[in-house]
């Protein structure tokens, strides 16, 4: 092989390399359904503070729905119930978590404001997971949903450590990091994600941000709008409506 | 069952909310051990480059040394990351298929970068002669080991031996910076998360390198106290005292770091610094005020300000500075944990403190730590044993 031969190989080794490295960001979806097109859509999730009872549905169906371990910690997402007492002091923990210790038993004169607060993956925009991942197994789909490839992580839980929300976990069984995903599974087969088909009182919407008429168009339309943590530019797709201060 | 029991038990534990997620800690012991490892590695290095390229002569005796404790601890650094992987068996991937905006992609790369042209290069040329010389005098097994290790150099002429130191130097101020590189970059895994302000910090990287350097230098200091009597020698007071003398100025220089970041945080008071003050009095009060400030800082370094101003017997001084480099070690070694497992310690909901209940007998538990402290000591002893780092004359106390 000449010098010419070798720089001709090389070149389409390289070139073929780039089109099947593109062709994997969008393959999971195609996967899962072939006439999905990824580059069509961009997903964000509306939660309503006021709306939410903090009946926990969303906790149960996503924990049947995606395979996340049945003990009372790990959770793709979670809600919150957030106490402010009169004398400003904030009580906060998450519902249906089974404990030995009887729950705060509170006298309605001593509560200032109280609401619940649904949480989850916020599909930031700038995922600082992502960043952090060393072998690229966390990685952004076109569509704007971070996804973890379980065939490659190695578990080394860097993305868990820059994950700001708590959004993460190693998962026990499979020894590889997982999240949620906002059912992507469901997603590209043109389905909503089960916390939000579940919710009975629709505090969850869910939509497409490339769409103007979606329901998380509407909302984000309708509401004033509030994300968590903004201070670390993350950017978040998990866009809070009535949110309070005292949330973080 | 189990799972849940135990969840329970360590929810018991918890103070104020947690995110429910974070009940498990998730960088054990094990990443305690890797960046002390590493730290140790950078410090006996830099100590080795005083002599080498800073022409510091007391400290020839400790150059040897200094390297192959060095090589001893980098051998064993990689270990306690692939232990603690969820699943070791792909981590040929960081290789492979490295993302490279990840700080921790670039650990291999960096790794090898330092291992093989840096250490074992040099190791390589500052022994090259003496190798060639020992295998032709000895027999067996040794000699062929020797000559291997020569790589089958035969040449032993004033030429290729001034070849050899020149190219030793080079290397050396080419090792300087990737000392740094190494440990400096093991800071900025921990300093770059922005999700957590315990580690969030410019100046971590530089805590970092110079905790680095003090450990380093430290733990040279006690194994050539403790091996030069080992191998029938006398201690050289002379280079003991400068070993000391810059172990001191860099405790000064690590502590006022340290210093600084304690002041800077507490005078910015930001969003988080209820919850760090709270971590630092409760859970991380024993090895943080106690164990890393007080006992592995401030008490060596009062030690040693004693040593400076009276002028202390030669057995006492001795004495004192073993004492000092084992305060040292508690020292740093408590300031990893204090960066690793305390920064785990905090809910990023800043509402809560969690709990690490370490293992002892599992693959990330108390035990293989403890093993992967030692094995570096006793390849360190195989290494001392093939290549001896002082000659029968250095050893009496002869120049």
């Amino acid at each position: 092989m000449d010098r010419r031969d070798f720089l001709k190989h090389f070149c389409w080794v390289i070139s073929s390399g780039g089109v099947l490295g593109g062709v994997s960001a969008d393959a999971w979806a195609r996967m899962l359904n072939k006439t999905y097109d990824t580059t069509k859509h961009y997903y964000g999730m509306g939660i309503d503070i006021d709306k939410c009872i903090g009946c926990g549905r969303c906790m149960e169906a996503c924990k049947t729905e995606n395979d996340v371990p049945a003990v009372p910690y790990y959770f793709r997402t979670w809600v919150e119930r957030y106490v402010i007492k009169t004398d400003r002091t904030v009580s906060v923990n998450t519902i249906n978590m089974e404990s030995d210790e009887p729950g705060d038993v509170l006298v309605e004169k001593d509560v200032l404001r109280s609401f619940f607060v649904p949480k989850l993956c916020n599909q930031c925009d700038h995922p600082p997971c992502v960043q952090v991942c060393p072998v690229g197994a966390t990685f952004k789909t076109d569509d704007g949903v971070i996804l973890v490839d379980s065939k490659r992580c190695i578990g080394c839980r860097y993305c868990i450590q820059a994950c700001p929300y708590g959004a993460r976990y190693l998962h026990p069984e499979t020894r590889v990091a997982d999240k949620c995903t906002f059912c992507y599974h469901r997603l590209v087969k043109g389905l909503l994600p089960v916390c939000v088909e579940v919710c009975p009182k629709q505090a969850r919407v869910f939509g497409d941000m490339k769409s103007i008429a979606s329901p998380l168009g509407r909302f984000t339309r309708m509401n004033k709008i509030h994300v968590l943590k903004p201070s670390l530019n993350t950017d978040p797709k998990v866009y809070y409506a009535n949110l309070d201060g005292e949330v973080n | 069952m189990e799972a849940v029991q135990n969840f329970m038990e360590l929810s018991k534990q918890v103070v104020g909310f947690i995110y429910p997620n974070e009940i498990d800690i998730q960088w054990s012991i094990l990443i305690v051990v890797y960046p002390y490892i590493t730290g140790l590695v950078a410090g006996a290095f830099i100590l080795a480059s005083l002599v080498k390229v800073f022409n510091v002569k007391e400290l020839q005796p400790t150059y040897r040394l200094a390297m192959l404790t060095a090589l001893a601890f980098l051998l064993i650094a990689p270990l306690p990351l692939q232990l603690h992987l969820g699943r070791p068996e792909r981590s040929y991937e960081m290789f492979i298929t490295p993302n490279l905006s990840s700080a921790m992609a670039m650990f291999g790369f960096v790794y090898l970068w330092y291992l093989m042209l840096v250490l074992l290069l040099e190791i390589w040329f500052e022994y090259r002669r003496d190798m060639i010389v020992w295998s032709s005098e000895s027999t067996g097994l040794k000699k062929w080991v020797l000559k291997f290790l020569s790589l089958f150099s035969t040449d032993i002429s004033e030429k290729a031996v001034a070849f050899d130191k020149k190219t030793v130097k080079i290397i050396t101020i080419i090792g300087i910076p990737s000392a740094f590189l190494l440990h400096g970059y093991v800071g900025f895994i921990f300093g770059s998360i922005k999700a957590n302000p315990w580690w969030s910090s410019v100046m971590m990287p530089v805590a970092f390198l110079f905790s680095a350097i003090v450990s380093g230098i430290a733990m040279v200091m006690l194994l050539y106290m403790i091996m030069v009597p080992l191998r029938g020698g006398k201690i050289d007071m002379k280079c003991l005292d400068k070993v000391a003398s810059f172990l001191f100025y860099t405790v000064i220089v690590d502590f006022s770091i340290e210093v600084l970041d304690f002041i800077h945080r507490l005078y910015e008071s930001e969003e988080s610094i209820k919850i760090l003050s709270q971590l630092v009095t409760t859970k991380l009060f024993m090895s943080l005020v106690v164990l890393q400030i007080l006992m592995g800082m401030l008490l060596p370094l009062g030690l040693m300000v004693v040593i400076k101003v009276f002028r202390l017997q030669e057995e006492v001084r001795k004495l004192l500075y073993f004492v000092c480099g084992l305060l040292i070690q508690l020292g740093i070694f408590s300031t990893r944990w204090n960066v690793v497992i305390g920064g785990q310690l905090f809910s990023k909901s800043f509402r809560g403190l969690t709990t690490y209940k370490m293992e002892l007998m599992g693959i990330e538990g108390f035990l293989v730590a403890l093993a992967l402290l030692i094995i570096p000591f006793v390849i360190l002893s195989i290494l001392i044993k093939l290549l001896p780092p002082w000659k029968k004359e250095e050893l009496a106390g002869v120049e």
